[in-house]
C-alpha cells in the first residue's frame, strides 16, 4: 500500500502489474505479453503506456480497466492510462516464461523472429504457404501439423491440427 | 506573412480532416458489410476469419475518425462521427458499400481492396505527420496478412471448380467499374501529397493493377477490359442507395436512444 506522500517506485508498480492477467489468455499477464510499455510519474500522477495488440482487440478497454482497478487496490488513486500506438505491438516482445505458460496451457506459441510487417514477407508467406515453419504441437511436441485456418479463437490465434496426435490447437501467430 | 502561414496551416488542416474522413469511413463501410457474415457464413473458418478481419478494418476506423475528429477540434470522437452523419456525408469509396449478395462479391472485393490498403498503408507509414505514420505502421501488420488471406481466397476459388470459378469471374466483372475510386483524386489528395502527408492515389494504380494481374493469372480469372472508373463520387458524398439501409441499421440505437452507453 501506498503510505504517506512517498511514491512508490515504477519498478515496484511493474511487479504489481505482473499479477495483472490478460482476460482472454489468464495464464499469462499483461506484463508478460508485453503490453505494459512504461509506467512513470508526472508529479503524483501515475501514467501507464498501454499498447494494443491488435487495433481491434476488443479485449483492449477491459485490459485498461483491469490495470487501473489493480492499481487503485494498491493505494494508487491519481492515474491516467496512455494508448501508445509506436512502436506496434509484436509477439516478439512475449517472455520466454510467458511462452512456457502458454504451451503448459495447450497454445503453441510464436516461432520467434517471425514478425512480418511487409508485402514481401506476404507474398513469401503466401507462395509457401506458410510452410517453412515449424509449429509444434503443445500436447506432444510433434512437429507435424498442418494449419487449418489462419483464424482462431481470438485475432491473436490461428487454428492447427497435430498430424501425430490428432489434436485441434491454437497457435498464437505471429504480429 | 504570419496571416498566410495560418490561413494555409488551417487549409491544410481541413484537406487533412476530409482525407481522413475518407480512409476512416471507408474502413468502417467495409468493416461493416464484413462483419454482416458473422454468423452467417458458409463455413465456420470463414466465419471467424471474417468477424476478425472486420474487427481489425473498425480498429482502424476508431483510429483514423478519432484523429480527424481530434484534428476539427469540434468535440466530434469517433462515436459522434460514425454515429451521428447521414449517407452524404460519409466518405467511403462506392466500392465498400454495395451489398455482400454473393460470398464470391464478398472474397473478391476483399481482395481488390486488400491490393490497395495494403500499398496505401505502406505508403502512410512514411508520411510527414507522425500521427498517420503511427497508425499505418500499427494497420500494416494487419492488413498484410488480410491480403495474405484474400489474395489466397481468390486463388483457390478461382482456380476451384466451374461454379466457383464462374461466380468469382462474375464477381470480379460486378467490382471492377468500381474499383477506379480508389485512384481517384481531388484538391484533397493534392494538398495530403503535396504536403508529403499521404500518397498520392494515382501512384498506386500501376502497383495495384500489377499485383491483381499476377493473383487472377494465377486464380484462372479474367480481368474485364472495360473502364474501372465508372462509379465515382463516394469520396465527396455521392452515394449508391445501398448506404442509407447500411447506416439505418448501424446507426439504429444512437438514432433511438441518443447517448446510450453501457
Amino acid at each position: 500500500m501506498q503510505t504517506g506522500n512517498v511514491l512508490p517506485d515504477t519498478a515496484r508498480i511493474m511487479g504489481w502489474l505482473d499479477d495483472v492477467p490478460d482476460p482472454e489468455i489468464p495464464v499469462v499477464s499483461v506484463t508478460e505479453l508485453g503490453i505494459v510499455r512504461e509506467v512513470w510519474w508526472e508529479d503524483a500522477t501515475l501514467v501507464v503506456a498501454v499498447t494494443p495488440t491488435y487495433s481491434g482487440c476488443p479485449a483492449t478497454a477491459v485490459i485498461a480497466l483491469q490495470i487501473e482497478t489493480k492499481l487503485r487496490d494498491m493505494g494508487i488513486s491519481d492515474l491516467r492510462i496512455e494508448t501508445r500506438l509506436s512502436p506496434p505491438w509484436t509477439t516478439d516482445w512475449i517472455t520466454q516464461g510467458a511462452r512456457d505458460k502458454l504451451r503448459d496451457y495447450g497454445i503453441a506459441p510464436p516461432v520467434d523472429g517471425t514478425a512480418s510487417g511487409g508485402l514481401a514477407a506476404a507474398r513469401a508467406a503466401r507462395m509457401g504457404g506458410g510452410g517453412n515453419l515449424v509449429i509444434e504441437c503443445p500436447r506432444c511436441g510433434s512437429g507435424d501439423t498442418r494449419r487449418v485456418s489462419q483464424f482462431g479463437s481470438t485475432p491473436c490465434k490461428a487454428a492447427y491440427q497435430c498430424q501425430a496426435c490428432l489434436e485441434p490447437f491454437d497457435y498464437f501467430k505471429c504480429l | 506573412m504570419t496571416q498566410t502561414a495560418d490561413v494555409t496551416a488551417s487549409a491544410l488542416d481541413e484537406a487533412l480532416v476530409q482525407w481522413l474522413l475518407r480512409i476512416g469511413d471507408t474502413s468502417l463501410i467495409l468493416g461493416h458489410r464484413v462483419s454482416e457474415w458473422c454468423g452467417h457464413a458458409p463455413v465456420l473458418e470463414e466465419d471467424i476469419a471474417l468477424a476478425n478481419t472486420a474487427l481489425d478494418l473498425i480498429g482502424h476506423t476508431q483510429m483514423w475518425l478519432g484523429l480527424a475528429g481530434q484534428i476539427e477540434g469540434k468535440g466530434r470522437d469517433a462515436d459522434a462521427l460514425v454515429y451521428r452523419r447521414d449517407a452524404m456525408h460519409y466518405r467511403n469509396l462506392k466500392l465498400v458499400e454495395l451489398p455482400n449478395d454473393d460470398m464470391a462479391i464478398t472474397v473478391m472485393r476483399l481482395f481488390l481492396f486488400d491490393v490497395f490498403h495494403q500499398a496505401l498503408i505502406e505508403g502512410l507509414t512514411q508520411s510527414k505527420d507522425p500521427r498517420i505514420a503511427e497508425i499505418a505502421a500499427k494497420a500494416l501488420k494487419e492488413v498484410t496478412y488480410h491480403l495474405e488471406r484474400s489474395s489466397d481466397l481468390v486463388v483457390r476459388l478461382g482456380d476451384g471448380t466451374q461454379q466457383s470459378h464462374d461466380r468469382m469471374q462474375a464477381a470480379l466483372e460486378h467490382l471492377w467499374p468500381y474499383c477506379g475510386e480508389m485512384f481517384w483524386s481531388d484538391a484533397v489528395d493534392e494538398t495530403l501529397a503535396d504536403a508529403g502527408l499521404a500518397p498520392h492515389p494515382d501512384r498506386l494504380r500501376e502497383g495495384w493493377l500489377a499485383t491483381v494481374q499476377d493473383i487472377l493469372t494465377e486464380a484462372t480469372l479474367k480481368a474485364p477490359e472495360g473502364r474501372l472508373d465508372v462509379h465515382l463520387g463516394g469520396k465527396v458524398g455521392r452515394h449508391t442507395e445501398h448506404l442509407g439501409f447500411l447506416l439505418a441499421e448501424m446507426q439504429f440505437l444512437q438514432r433511438a436512444y441518443p447517448d446510450a452507453d453501457w
